[in-house]
């Protein structure tokens, strides 16, 4: 399962269904909701946190969190 | 009679809302707390015409009415409480001009409770750069309100905005979303069990419960004929809601805004290649620190003397133009040392709140959060700790302030605990005139000079001893507080200079007004201790003095100082200096050390000062001092009493020891309890006296 976490640099996808309780709800106030685009636009040395670009606004959030959240790849033409 | 109505200022963090508060009110603003906790409330009263006023309250930053911290929870628990004094007859949400979809979500929320909101555009200035339009006359009717572009950077919009405050009785107060939609079966057996009460309020009620952990909601679920969720239920439904109002803001958007996006520049890519670079980011962030720190020193030199030699000179003053006697003794040597030893802290304080508050308006804040927290973390604190406990190498109680900016109440206090720990600089004068004693100025290598190693070894101690009882604390402390790590990289920014003025000033008298008042008490309880003794050798210290000395070959300076360390030895604290001997002997000091060590309650580098009046030596010269120091022996083990042994332990003493009241009481105040400072106190005490204990009998 594709999730943030394992996106690349640089890397965008689609937010798919978001079913777990985990998820702060901070997180979807931000914008962080199924149907969205996510870019990571950069990881913190030690590979922890994770710097976004969800839907126009810029955060940056644990790998925990980004582990609960399943996207869809948007394949480079 | 003019009318005085209840306005709040609410919006996200990051929107200037501070900035439109400033510009709103002036500076006729009341810094305070809300009640029992220790978040800051910001409000004014400004006139908006003849005869309406407006009381004006900043609530902290939010995203959403979801609260997750004690900051958000402020701004629920205001909206939901009709009969707080400061429940708003109008709300105006300040939102930015580039995240309004994100700050419409905070809108449509409040604008559901039955409230007039207004909704404030800011940053309108950056518009045409960002190419952005907006059709206002389209908004205001989808959002069924008044719209008011702003910006506080120019100061424009302003008064088009009071004058939208004036007329908020003609705003709609129509919701933007049917909350019923959100679940149709469960809202309509929530209305049916309340019929009396607002639908959406209700909802809130709830959600927050779940939220913030309260138990109200048993109050509510156990109405008849209606049918609570569980928990996990009502997390969903809340998802569902915020999917539903960006439903709602996305189609509002679609008609009202268009962006250009080749306008949106690359500035923010250039820069975060460079400040979060995997070794630039660390090398910069490390040079700023280095730079702060230089400056900090540097600049606080000058004020920090000035203010010393006022006080002196004011004292002074006192001394010789009131009528002798006890009131002008306790004014010349009591109270007026005390306040110059809290406003001698106002420097340092001023300069580190100016450097930390351009680093945050700037946005690169978030950037050092961003690189550090991976590390802060495995130490039970926060990327955001980084700024207390660097700050804490300058004195810990602007440090301790600095923790505000942790939203997590577990990792905000652990970092408050383990601050003192970082080596300030009161330390440094008794380090240096200690290493200087028993350390030998020769060279390691031909290259390191041993006294040099040793300070840093100290300065290295404190910080690594401040980080592992992190770790420590952080197992041991039994908290279990909803926050999550989701920190927003705003777009680098010009600091706004009237911004960074309000805070150093905030921080400033807060710091002040606050712990000054237990440093003032303390500092005269100290002296009351030092200026009196329980005998009658006290009182006629000069008699016995005179008559034991040989008059004829004494100047009267040295008189002088001999009667008043005569003084010292028979004061209240003298015989506190000796009744502690028995437990500061295995550490290898004497009772007046002791003395020293209790004193230095007042603030650490009164050390030096202590000794030099014990030992009669009259002026603080370093190396009459130090002359004098090593002169003195051991009453019990014979020989010098500051060998390399007593030293180690004293400065092993000093690096560890809660010893500074100005700490605790900031602590007390930050906390809003005794009960960590006591730990402090006790916890830091005992294990410096363990410490020390163990390295003089290691080494003796």
């Amino acid at each position: 399962m594709t999730t943030i976490a394992s996106l690349k640099k640089g890397q965008r996808a689609i937010i798919g269904e978001m079913n777990s309780e985990e998820i702060p709800l901070k997180l979807l106030e931000m914008g962080c909701l199924p149907g969205n685009e996510v870019e990571l636009i950069q990881v913190a040395p030690f590979k922890d946190p994770l710097y976004l670009n969800i839907n126009d606004t810029f955060l940056s959030i644990r790998k925990d969190t980004a582990r609960l959240i399943n996207v869809e790849l948007i394949e480079d033409e | 009679m003019s009318k005085q109505i209840n306005v709040a200022l609410v919006g996200n963090p990051n929107t200037g809302k501070t900035s439109v508060f400033n510009n709103l009110t002036g500076l006729n603003q009341k810094v305070g707390n809300y009640p029992g906790i220790t978040v800051e409330k910001k409000e004014a009263v400004i006139k908006l015409s003849r005869n309406l006023k407006a009381h004006i309250l900043d609530l902290p930053g939010t995203y959403s009415l979801n609260a997750t911290s004690l900051d958000e929870n402020v701004v629920i628990e205001l909206l939901l409480n009709k009969n707080d004094k400061d429940y708003p007859d109008v709300v105006v949400v300040v939102s930015d001009i580039e995240n309004l979809k994100r700050n419409l979500l905070l809108f449509t929320q409040i604008k559901d409770l039955g409230l007039p909101t207004i909704l404030a555009i800011n940053m309108a200035d950056r518009m045409d750069r960002k190419g952005i339009q907006l059709d206002i006359d389209l908004l205001e009717k989808r959002l069924n309100t008044k719209v008011n572009l702003i910006s506080a950077r120019k100061n424009e919009g302003f008064d088009a905005l009071k004058q939208s405050i004036s007329a908020y009785q003609n705003i709609s107060l129509e919701p933007c979303l049917d909350a019923s939609s959100i679940d149709k079966t469960y809202f309509e057996s929530l209305q049916k069990a309340y019929p009396d009460q607002d639908l959406y309020k209700l909802w809130l009620v709830i959600t927050q419960d779940v939220n913030f952990g309260k138990t109200n909601r048993n109050r509510i679920s156990s109405e008849s004929g209606f049918k609570p969720k569980s928990d996990s239920e009502i997390k969903q439904l809340q998802q569902k809601e915020t999917i539903k109002r960006y439903q709602f803001i996305n189609n509002t958007l679609k008609e009202t805004l268009t962006k250009d996006l080749a306008l949106a520049t690359g500035l923010r890519a250039k820069i975060d290649r460079l400040l979060i670079h995997k070794v630039w980011g660390y090398v910069i962030f490390l040079s700023i620190l280095f730079l702060i720190f230089q400056t900090i020193y540097d600049w606080s030199t000058y004020p920090m003397d000035l203010i010393d030699e006022t006080f002196l000179v004011l004292s002074e003053f006192v001394k010789d133009n009131f009528p002798a006697g006890m009131l002008s003794d306790l004014i010349s040597e009591g109270v007026i040392p005390g306040i110059g030893g809290i406003v001698i802290f106002v420097p340092q304080i001023a300069f580190l709140f100016l450097f930390i508050s351009i680093l945050e308006e700037t946005g690169y804040m978030s950037r050092v959060v961003f690189l550090m927290d991976r590390v802060m973390r495995k130490f039970g604190m926060s990327g955001k700790s980084v700024v207390p406990l660097v700050s804490g190498t300058a004195c810990a109680i602007p440090a301790v302030m600095a923790a505000r900016n942790i939203e997590s109440w577990k990792e905000r206090l652990v970092t408050i605990l383990v601050v003192p720990f970082t080596t300030c600089s009161a330390r440094l004068p008794v380090y240096l005139i200690i290493i200087s004693l028993v350390i030998p100025n020769e060279r390691w290598l031909g290259l390191f000079n041993y006294q040099g190693i040793t300070l840093m070894l100290l300065y290295l101690l404190g910080f690594g001893t401040a980080v592992a009882s992190g770790w420590l604390a952080s197992k041991m402390l039994k908290i279990d507080f909803k926050s999550y790590f989701v920190v927003e990289m705003p777009d680098y920014k010009l600091p706004i200079f009237k911004n960074v003025v309000y805070t150093v000033v905030e921080k400033t008298k807060s710091f002040v007004f606050g712990a000054g008042k237990i440093i003032l008490a303390i500092s005269i309880i100290l002296w009351v201790l030092a200026s009196y003794g329980p005998t009658d050798k006290f009182d006629n210290a000069d008699d016995i003095v005179k008559s034991s000395t040989d008059l004829s070959r004494v100047t009267d300076e040295e008189l002088e100082t001999e009667i008043s360390s005569f003084k010292l030895k028979h004061s209240y604290i003298g015989y506190a200096g000796k009744a502690i001997e028995p437990i500061v002997t295995p550490l290898g000091y004497d009772w007046k050390i002791g003395i020293a060590i209790i004193s230095s309650f007042a603030a650490r580098e009164v050390f030096v000062g202590t000794l030099a009046t014990i030992y009669s030596v009259g002026n603080e010269d370093e190396q009459t001092i130090k002359s004098r120091m090593s002169a003195e022996t051991n009453p019990i083990l014979g020989g010098p009493l500051f060998t390399f042994a007593s030293g180690i332990s004293l400065l092993l003493f000093y690096a560890f020891a809660m010893q500074c009241m100005s700490t605790l009481a900031i602590v007390k105040k930050e906390t809003g309890t005794w009960k960590w400072p006591l730990v402090q106190l006790f916890g830091m005490s005992g294990f410096a006296y363990v410490v020390a204990l163990i390295a003089f009998q290691a080494l003796k």
